[in-house]
């Protein structure tokens, strides 16, 4: 559901940093050009080759010998993204360039595409020169960039699967498929919403639809697969749900974010949870709320680790108190996985709700600092 | 939370509501300049300045916490909190950032060291503004602290202070007839802030509740208005919402000597801390008004046993003449029923327990059955409720026949600190240091 819009118009004194974004890694001398480090990818361990390397550029050479489709992920403090491949099917092998300064990182192969996935860590030496701060923040927004991108690669991925189940009337497997393909769009939902008539077509509610407006998307396609199990007439919708989602994929990919924007996003992000989510109101059918919540919360983190580097040289308390408060909504929160995925919104107490609505509000009191600290 | 001093804006530091009216151009400046001392409220005074008085400030410094003897304002933002940290010293600099906001805002500023409309433009404001342009209203904000604090409900010493928990603040019993709701009943913390504007009171707490984030979190909360006691001689007898003068027999401010040994906490009464501080109780009543207001005069008084005009006892001619408990009438019966509210409450038949009560009448809409969702959210300070509010309500719920009109919803017990001496000084220090 649409709420706060991540683009603000009035911020115009940061835009230009933004400008700045993908000069980083210009400087050649620390990139040791090495073999590829191999990574061993199995349905149940992620076998790095080495873990102690040279700062620079580095290529991982990502095997998947499982039975399930993987992924693999450098992470810096904080699970900044460094670098990812996603859709490794099993039997296939995958690269990974990546470019990394000296610290230590965690790498990690997810099974099944879903989780914290199997953690290895990594510690990368050499001599780096320490980004100022403004490059830090110009960086920040190109780190963003290649989130949104693999993001919206997997929502195309996984809503493709959804309307070709619903297309085929599979509903038992549309079910399953819904709340996985909602992930990756509520991971991004305020770069999504900055883009005004789509959302509405996509996400949706029953009662934001207007006079002459049809209900489309993904909740009227919900609302048929759990209260009368009949999608056999949603083809059209179907169709339609993909058109919409493949133009909106195109233009978050093209939008240029700035640093301010990523902190209102983040804020925005867990505003969705404090609002809609915790309510049980935006998945009224399939009560599938714990998904996007937690989907929201991976973005928001996802953004606030794109700014981690500024945020550490002009304001170093408030991102410890960041990690702390995200650490203990994660703990709320993973009370109440079940299997891959989450329990049910109606199966929360609401003893159990309250604590988890707290625990978002420790953490979006801290982020609503972000803007300010980004700004001056 | 209670980030980040070393990141905090420097510019536009401390401007005031009362910058903002004059800002504003509003004629009101005989009343901003009003910072009355105690002394003064207590004076009942003439008309001019009882308005002054209405909207000044109350100082928030002083052996008591505000907000007890104050003569009670017309509204009521009352608010228990649970403490959700683990963590000692972010409670402790919760604390001690409640008490800075509370300063500022019971002199009638910002709750924020920049105020609600001049900090960055990216950043939200520290005040949420609801507040600007209006006086202090005579604002208290009063703090307590629940028996949860100290020990949870597995018996753990949640921040190494169990030791310190006064006997005094004991778990009320089960009494006859209670309805409670746990939602709506304890809680960790208390927070009471009183205020002439309903937009102050509700102001003071959402400040509170927003700065508390992620260290407290809101249990419940209770708006009221019209008072339902005199906490002085200065103020006439209101009525609650039975259409009845409440609170006749109060505690007074003006009544030092009984203070000492009713109301406030002294050296020796086992709990160092709390020396000069007050324990308070907190009780939702729901009053079945429908029903109450079918009920015949005559039985209402009954059940009062004062009358309903001039709030008499019954056999007297004025409010303040004191009950007779032994009269009869000619048919031989009492003329206050053995079971009549105001016998049972009476000091002289609770060996001399009195209580100083602030409570306030509420109406939260209505129920969905048309029935007015309305009551008294009483409040009452004391000493030691073992030995006063347990055998007055004790009593009260056997025999009182104003029972069948009642419902107890929620209860609240609370040990308030003493008063914020200073500056330096903030609320739970003795408790916490």
């Amino acid at each position: 559901m649409r709420t706060t819009r991540l683009v603000v118009p009035a911020a115009a004194g940061v835009l230009a940093v933004a400008g700045l974004a993908g000069c980083g890694g210009g400087d050649d001398s620390g990139a040791k050009a090495g073999g590829p480090i191999a990574v061993k990818a199995t349905d149940s361990a992620c076998e790095v080759d080495s873990t102690e390397i040279e700062a620079g550029q580095v290529t991982f050479k990502v095997t998947n010998s499982g039975s399930k489709v993987n992924e693999f992920y450098v992470y810096a403090a904080g699970d900044r993204v460094m670098g990812e491949v996603e859709n490794i099917a099993p039997g296939l092998s995958r690269e990974l360039r990546v470019e990394l300064p000296a610290g230590t990182y965690e790498t990690a192969c997810k099974p099944g595409m879903s989780g914290r996935g199997i953690r290895g860590a990594l510690k990368v030496s050499g001599t780096v020169a320490t980004v100022a701060p403004d490059a830090a923040l110009s960086q920040a927004t190109a780190s963003y960039q290649r989130y949104v991108q693999s993001q919206t690669a997997a929502l195309l991925t996984k809503t493709e699967e959804f309307v070709a189940a619903v297309k085929a009337n599979d509903v038992a497997k549309a079910k399953d498929l819904y709340p996985v393909a909602r992930t990756y769009w509520e991971r991004i939902e305020p770069v999504a919403e900055s883009f005004g008539d789509l959302d509405p077509k996509i996400d949706g509610r029953e009662e934001v639809v207007e006079e002459g407006m049809q209900f489309t998307g993904f909740h009227r396609i919900e609302k048929d697969l759990w209260t009368t199990g009949d999608v056999s007439k949603d083809g059209a919708i179907a169709d339609q749900l993909l058109v919409d989602v493949k133009a909106i994929v195109a233009k978050a990919n093209a939008e240029k974010l700035t640093p301010l924007q990523l902190a209102n996003g983040a804020k925005a992000l867990l505003d969705e949870v404090a609002s809609g989510k915790i309510t049980g109101e935006e998945e009224r059918y399939s009560h599938t709320d714990l998904w996007d919540f937690n989907a929201n919360l991976e973005g928001s983190k996802a953004a606030i680790a794109a700014l981690r580097p500024a945020l550490e040289q002009r304001s170093p308390d408030l991102v410890k108190q960041l990690d702390s408060e995200f650490a203990a909504v994660e703990t709320a929160l993973g009370k109440h996985r079940a299997g891959d995925g989450w329990k049910l919104h109606t199966q929360l107490s609401k003893a159990e709700l309250k604590e988890l609505s707290d625990s978002i509000n420790a953490l979006a009191e801290p982020i609503s600092k972000v803007a300010a600290v980004v700004a001056r | 939370m209670s980030e980040p001093s070393t990141d905090e804006p420097t510019r536009g530091t401390g401007v005031s509501r009362r910058r903002a009216i004059t800002l504003a151009g509003a004629g009101v400046a005989g009343v901003a300049g009003v910072a009355v001392g105690a002394g003064a409220l207590f004076g009942g005074g003439d008309q001019a300045s009882a308005t002054e008085t209405a909207a000044g400030a109350v100082p928030f410094h002083g052996e008591h916490q505000a907000g007890i003897v104050t003569p009670a304002q017309d509204r009521l933002h009352f608010v228990a909190f649970d403490v959700v940290t683990k963590d000692r010293a972010r409670l402790v600099a919760l604390l001690q950032e409640w008490t800075a906001a509370a300063a500022r805002m019971t002199a009638g500023k910002d709750a924020g060291l920049i105020g609600a409309v001049d900090g960055m433009p990216e950043a939200p404001p520290d005040d949420t503004g609801e507040a600007l342009g209006l006086p202090p209203s005579q604002l208290t904000i009063t703090v307590g602290f629940g028996p949860t604090l100290f020990r949870d409900a597995q018996g753990r010493d949640r921040f190494g202070i169990a030791a310190k928990r006064p006997a005094a603040l004991a778990d009320l019993p089960h009494f006859a007839g209670d309805a409670l709701k746990p939602e709506l009943s304890g809680g960790d913390i208390c927070v009471q802030a009183c205020a002439n504007d309903p937009q102050v009171a509700v102001h003071a707490i959402r400040n509170l509740a927003r700065i508390g984030m992620g260290v407290v979190s809101v249990r419940w909360s209770q708006l009221g208005f019209g008072r339902t006691s005199s906490t002085s001689r200065g103020q006439a007898t209101p009525r609650n919402l039975f259409g009845f003068k409440d609170g006749t027999a109060n505690l007074k401010a003006e009544e030092t000597d009984l203070l000492r040994e009713q109301l406030w906490a002294q050296p020796g009464d086992g709990a160092d801390w709390m020396t000069g501080g007050s324990y308070v109780v907190t009780r939702k009543i729901r009053m079945l008004v429908e029903t109450w207001d079918r009920s015949p005069l005559a039985e209402q008084e009954m059940i009062v046993g004062r009358t309903k005009g001039s709030g008499a006892p019954l056999g007297k001619r004025a409010e303040f003449d004191e009950p007779d408990f032994a009269a009869k009438g000619d048919d031989g019966e009492p003329v206050i029923a053995e079971t009549a509210h105001v016998r049972l409450a009476h000091p002289d038949q609770n060996d001399g327990a009195r209580l100083l009560r602030r409570g306030y009448n509420f109406v939260d809409g209505s129920d969905g059955l048309g029935r007015l969702d309305a009551g008294l959210f009483f409040i009452a300070y004391q000493r030691d409720p073992r030995k006063q509010f347990v055998p007055i309500q004790t009593r009260l719920a056997r025999n009182d026949a104003m029972n069948e009109y009642l419902r107890h919803v929620s209860s609240g017990l609370f040990a308030c600190p003493p008063g914020v001496r200073d500056a330096a000084d903030w609320w739970g220090r003795a408790l916490f240091s």
